[in-house]
């Protein structure tokens, strides 16, 4: 085979994977404090899609100018979320949780068909077709950007879990919640927080991702699986873990369809998915439990 | 009913009650005969059979999955290629699928049961392996890739087509009537026992001295059985499926969604879930005709549900205390 097209697919994979990677981090950091598996997680990334979307048909506003108003929206909304739905109903049993956000899901998806139909829509931007050069082959310059400021926030989120006090109480709460309300931490708040911007980093990634994909009420399917290979992947709550591994998924994917075709080729993501589980379920960089 | 009871082996079959569920379900088709009404019944109790194949695992042994589509697509598939490439006639499709449906519950069991998953890693892989084989099923060539398969049109009993619309709601009520005798069974004997016990607490039934791996895996077996025959009837009746019709994410939710508001864990739970189900999202057709408002209902149930019935819509006609009712609905809901 040529090492051209080799090339391309390795760089399109790793562009691919960036978005994964963006997609995902917010969901290692709910898993990893919270220890819940966020079901709504597509649903959500659906939502935010649909406020960029309309920021910028409604309002002219740019996408990339709707990262200041969809981050601290999008992090509102988890936090009163959690707050008013998710911690109150769940009781605290992980698998309530996960059945909750899968309601959550549900209720949100068709309510998103109702409102907004099934078809899926793009925006175009005048920046859309800016091409650059890189290597043997041409990349759009919003894929770029996403891939870019993808892995500042990985680096950024990974910062605020090591560095700061909230972050210190984060961890506090994530390792010995007990232990952790013992010296004063409002454990229900933090939660809240973490779910806040678990959901903010989907804001995030909404705004990167409208130059460059579409937006339907069934995206987050697109998503879902995927963003949960990466973390099991990656290592629940682990931020390195969501960047590797989501760039490992986005090679996969390029490559399976480079040898196994368009249709064929998506099985990859699945059998990576399922192997790990079987062998190692704490991933590549998770501490295991 | 979700106390791990001594007494499981002492409870009483409410002949009555399944007597009485059992004649209304008969009458049904001759007291509606007109089509629309026969649809509905064959929809309510379609939804009831696949939802029950869940709750037995799901909801008697708690081993939660999000895949059981994985069980309904193989034996969608296996009927459709018994009759259409084997040449088989289309009533050999039933073992054919609850073979199929089978296999794949073994296999899904043993490889997750042996590597110790559990909770919501459970339900995740199962997601997955219902995504490997909706994949493959879209790519190979004995299942018609993407195009699906097309079951051609002949009606005769002896071809698993009917004149009449009730023909099918006969079939599937004596599936029904079947897996809810398998439900009532779980409730009665000591497997089902074991089963209740490794649901409430999976290591003090270990300690107990339950293989725990081999029962889980035998409930996979045989909730996988079951879902095939539901998909074997789906393909029949609507003779046409494709990877994403018989292997969407949807239908698996759909199963879950019906035993988890009728009542996961109990006998009559998926058909109340399921008519319910059925009664919601024809009413909103009908009079709305908005696109997705019972699911946005079924969701916000599912929500409602778990946070304040965590028995489900069982324990609703549980609570009428002192009354001839309330020892009826207290067994529905066991």
């Amino acid at each position: 085979m040529d090492i051209t097209i080799l090339a391309a697919a390795t760089i399109n994979g790793l562009l691919l994977g960036g978005i994964y990677t963006l997609v995902a981090c917010g969901l290692t950091l709910i898993y990893g404090v919270l220890h819940i598996i966020n079901f709504a997680h597509g649903s959500m990334l659906m939502l935010a899609m649909f406020g960029v979307y309309y920021l910028l048909m409604v309002f002219k506003v740019d996408p990339y100018i709707s990262l200041f108003i969809m981050v601290p929206v999008m992090y509102g909304f988890g936090y009163v979320l959690y707050k008013g739905v998710i911690g109150r109903l769940s009781n605290s049993k992980d698998e309530n949780i996960l059945l909750i956000t899968l309601g959550l899901s549900i209720f949100l998806e068709n309510v998103a068909l109702m409102l907004f139909k099934g078809d899926s829509r793009t925006i175009s931007v005048s920046y859309s077709d800016i091409m650059v050069e890189l290597g043997p082959t041409l990349v759009p310059m919003p894929k770029l950007i996403s891939f870019g400021v993808s892995m500042l926030l990985c680096i950024g989120l990974g910062l605020l879990i090591q560095k700061t006090d909230l972050g210190k109480s984060i961890r506090a709460v994530a390792k010995e919640r007990v232990g952790a309300r013992l010296v004063g931490i409002d454990v229900d708040k933090i939660f809240a927080i973490s779910y806040g911007i678990g959901l903010a980093t989907l804001g995030a990634a909404a705004c990167l991702l409208m130059p460059i994909f579409y937006v339907s009420p069934t995206i987050g399917h697109v998503f879902v699986l995927v963003a949960f290979t990466v973390v099991v992947l990656g290592g629940m709550g682990s931020f390195l873990g969501a960047v590797v591994g989501g760039l490992i998924v986005g090679l996969t994917e390029s490559f399976g369809g480079l040898f196994l075709g368009e249709s064929l080729g998506q099985i990859g993501i699945s059998l990576i998915f399922i192997l790990i589980l079987l062998l190692k379920p704490s991933g590549l960089f998770g501490a295991s439990r | 009913m979700n106390t791990p009871s001594t007494a499981v082996l002492h409870r009483t079959v409410n002949w009555k009650l399944h007597i009485a569920v059992l004649a209304v379900a008969i009458a049904f088709p001759f007291v509606f005969p007109s089509s629309f009404m026969v649809n509905f019944g064959v929809l309510a109790l379609f939804y009831a059979f696949i939802g029950q194949s869940w709750n037995i695992s799901g909801g008697f042994a708690g081993q939660l999955s999000f895949g059981h589509v994985a069980f309904f697509g193989v034996g969608a598939y296996a009927s459709a290629i018994v009759q259409m490439r084997w040449g088989f006639s289309p009533w050999m499709g039933l073992p054919a699928s609850a073979i199929a449906g089978a296999v794949v519950g073994l296999i899904i069991a043993v490889l997750s049961f042996r590597a110790g998953l559990k909770g919501s890693y459970f339900a995740l892989i199962t997601l997955a392996f219902a995504e490997v084989l909706r994949i493959l099923s879209n790519s190979v060539d004995l299942t018609g890739g993407g195009l699906g398969m097309l079951i051609p049109l002949k009606r005769s009993a002896a071809n698993f087509q009917f004149e009449e619309r009730a023909g099918f709601y006969f079939v599937i009520l004596v599936l029904t009537v079947l897996s809810i005798a398998c439900a009532e069974w779980l409730r009665h004997s000591r497997f089902g026992a074991r089963l209740a016990a490794i649901r409430e607490n999976e290591d003090a039934a270990k300690a107990l001295g339950i293989d725990v791996f081999t029962e889980k895996v035998k409930i996979m077996l045989l909730s996988g059985a079951m879902c095939g025959v539901g998909g074997c009837f789906f393909s029949q009746y609507f003779l046409y499926i494709d990877p994403t019709i018989v292997f969407g994410v949807d239908k698996s939710v759909e199963m879950l969604l019906v035993s988890m508001i009728g009542g996961a864990g109990t006998v009559y739970g998926p058909l109340i879930g399921s008519l319910l189900l059925a009664f919601v999202s024809d009413i909103t057709r009908v009079l709305t005709q908005i696109q997705g408002l019972s699911l946005v209902l079924y969701g916000a149930l599912l929500v409602i549900i778990i946070a304040y019935l965590p028995n489900g819509l069982v324990d609703l006609f549980k609570s009428k205390s002192k009354s001839k009712t309330k020892r009826i609905a207290d067994d529905v809901a066991r």
